[in-house]
């Protein structure tokens, strides 16, 4: 029982990195821009599919690398052409954008790819147990936190120590008046939604790995990110990091003792949350709206 | 347009829809596309209640369209064989889920608010799709028909003629078309209007602005939660789609694809799209990317809806 437990909770904490990582880019879009990317899922969608036709060509590794890199380019350009036309309208077109945007990446990767499941290989080094007691902790799944922790860290260092960082950060308190000061906000706001869908990428290689390959493999993970987002605070981004832990844990222990619930669970702390508390658990004061 | 023309235009979409069984098949579609063209206008008017008259973006009316789905449905197949309680039945377990949500989100706003509603919808989405004895899980509730109505005496047999069935989804959405202009045209309307238009100054008047956010939510859903046992009812069957993400994203299309500052909009927009997507999915498995395509461009392209436009060049 200790085991199955302990089992859930680490499982738990996978998924959660996941929503973490995925969250961590909604909300770095959100704080700046104000649009609800409802195509992230499409993003990270397309980011596995990627990797997955690179691993011929750049094996494992590579695609690792590669693949996020694309689909940040390609958010990139999908800013130019289209998110940027709706900054500063009311929220409800950047909503109706994206959720077009997400129809349509999600049947571009079914047409392009097929709507089968496809196997994504690991590295056999990767794939074994590192021990016959906790069978479940296969060398991926620790390289997976590991990873995720690191690129979290990463990202932390970049927004408190760069100076891109610092104009994100002092753009999401007040873009007029960084614009102002002589910094490019147009420049800004894109670079910044290519960060937040690198993000997506990443975790699409990631979770390619851990559940295959399917077309929806986005839309079923984009649910969750909201739920992170708000039970751990509109506007902070600690807040949706641990939000995503949170939630991911709450879903592996809610599999050990009620299976048909572990996905209701979450949004019933959502919906606690916003009662007790809703600005969320590290939000700040007068961010709802 | 002057009043004229609006009696006359009002006029003849009223003749449109009171015809539409006899002419639909000669124009290349059928009774039941009719029937849902309705029903997906009634739950996009609805939608309209909060999105254009109170100003608040609701992305998870599916929820509630779909509850009532399957209230209905569950109330034929387990409890009584009656068409009328069923919905209800249907109506009051929307209606009920959406005081109670509602209560939770109203001081949520703009884009919060509409993140919420997406999540919260999710819930019962997940509910249909893992309580398999119950819901049917993704296979969908089967094993119901829709019964003939008894209306105080008169006999009406929707089980069998689906032109019967078109006049009452007909009826319905008449008379919450009706409910719902008079309840916007009163005073209460009117002060969601007012707060739609500056929520600060509405405050500093005393409205009491989350009490009317509520009711406005609630109201709305429960014409939607009508909409969604007219659904169930005119397939005779519910599964989780009806109330998944994607149905709460289409009912916002039908309203901004029509024009959601007009009172009709909501139904054009519904016609628009109900007829579109029945085309494009019969001719090509790539539906999604055309549906996808139509939310892309009338953002960009159409922010104002079909009737905005009209409107707009009847200004000029």
């Amino acid at each position: 029982m200790t085991q199955l437990i302990l089992f859930n909770i680490f499982n738990g904490l996978i998924v959660g990195a996941f929503y973490a990582l995925m969250a961590l880019g909604l909300s770095l879009i959100l704080n700046l821009s104000g649009v609800i990317n409802f195509a992230h899922g499409g993003f990270l969608a397309l980011g596995a599919y990627l990797a997955y036709s690179l691993m011929p060509l750049v094996g494992f590794w590579g695609a690792l690398v590669v693949a996020p890199l694309l689909t940040a380019a390609l958010g990139l350009a999908i800013e130019r052409l289209l998110i940027r036309r709706v900054y500063g309208r009311d929220p409800l077109y950047s909503l109706l954008l994206t959720f077009g945007l997400a129809y349509i990446l999600e049947d571009l990767a079914r047409y392009i790819w097929g709507p089968q499941s496809l196997p994504y290989p690991i590295p056999a080094a990767l794939a074994r147990p590192l021990s016959t007691q906790f069978f479940f902790l296969t060398g991926y799944r620790l390289f997976m936190v590991a990873l995720v922790a690191l690129t979290v860290a990463a990202l932390f260092v970049v927004l408190g120590r760069t100076r891109l960082g610092m104009r994100i950060r002092a753009g999401t308190l007040d873009l007029e008046t960084v614009s102002a000061l002589g910094v490019n906000v147009r420049v800004l706001r894109n670079l910044n939604f290519g960060l937040g869908i690198y993000l997506a990428g990443l975790a699409g290689v990631l979770a390619a790995g851990m559940l295959g390959l399917q077309p929806t493999i986005g839309t079923s993970l984009i649910m969750p990110s909201f739920v992170a987002i708000i039970v751990g605070g509109l506007g902070s981004l600690p807040g949706t990091l641990f939000g995503g832990l949170l939630i991911g844990v709450a879903q592996g222990l809610a599999t050990v003792f009620m299976p048909s619930a572990s996905e209701a669970i979450i949004y019933v702390m959502m919906g606690l949350v916003l009662l007790m508390r809703p600005r969320g658990l590290l939000g700040e004061e007068g961010r709802l709206k | 347009m002057t009043q004229a023309q609006r009696v006359g235009a009002t006029a003849l979409l009223w003749l449109v829809l009171l015809t539409m069984p006899f002419w639909i098949g000669a124009v290349g579609g059928y009774t039941e596309l009719a029937s849902r063209v309705v029903v997906m206008a009634l739950a996009a008017t609805a939608l309209n209640f909060l999105l254009g008259y109170t100003g608040t973006l609701s992305f998870g009316h599916a929820a509630y369209f779909g509850l009532a789905a399957y209230g209905a449905g569950m109330t034929l197949k387990y409890v009584a064989p009656s068409t009328g309680l069923g919905m209800l039945i249907g109506v009051a377990v929307g209606t009920l889920a959406a005081a109670a949500i509602g209560a939770l989100i109203v001081r949520l706003r703009g884009v919060y608010f509409a993140m919420v509603t997406i999540a919260f919808g999710q819930v019962f989405y997940f509910i249909a799709f893992r309580w398999n004895t119950v819901t049917g899980g993704d296979d969908g509730l089967t094993g119901w028909r829709r019964l003939p109505l008894d209306l105080a005496g008169i006999r009406l047999d929707i089980q069998n003629h689906d032109t019967a069935f078109y006049y009452l989804a007909l009826a319905c959405f008449a008379l919450s078309a009706g409910a719902m202009a008079l309840l916007l045209s009163s005073p209460f309307g009117r002060t969601l209007q007012a707060i739609r238009e500056n929520e600060r100054r509405a405050r500093f008047l005393g409205i009491a602005v989350e009490r009317h956010l509520w009711l406005s939510f609630v109201i709305s859903c429960a014409f939607v939660s009508l909409a969604g046992t007219l659904y169930a009812l005119l397939n005779n069957f519910t599964d989780p789609r009806a109330l998944r993400w994607d149905m709460s994203g289409n009912f916002v299309i039908m309203a901004v694809l029509g024009g959601m500052r007009s009172f009709w909009g909501p139904l054009v927009g519904a016609a628009v799209f109900v007829v579109l997507q029945d085309y494009v999915s019969s001719h090509t498995e790539n539906w999604m990317s055309v549906v996808g395509l139509i939310f892309v461009l009338v953002v960009l392209f159409f922010p104002r809806g079909v009737l905005g436009l009209v409107q707009r060049r009847g200004e000029q």
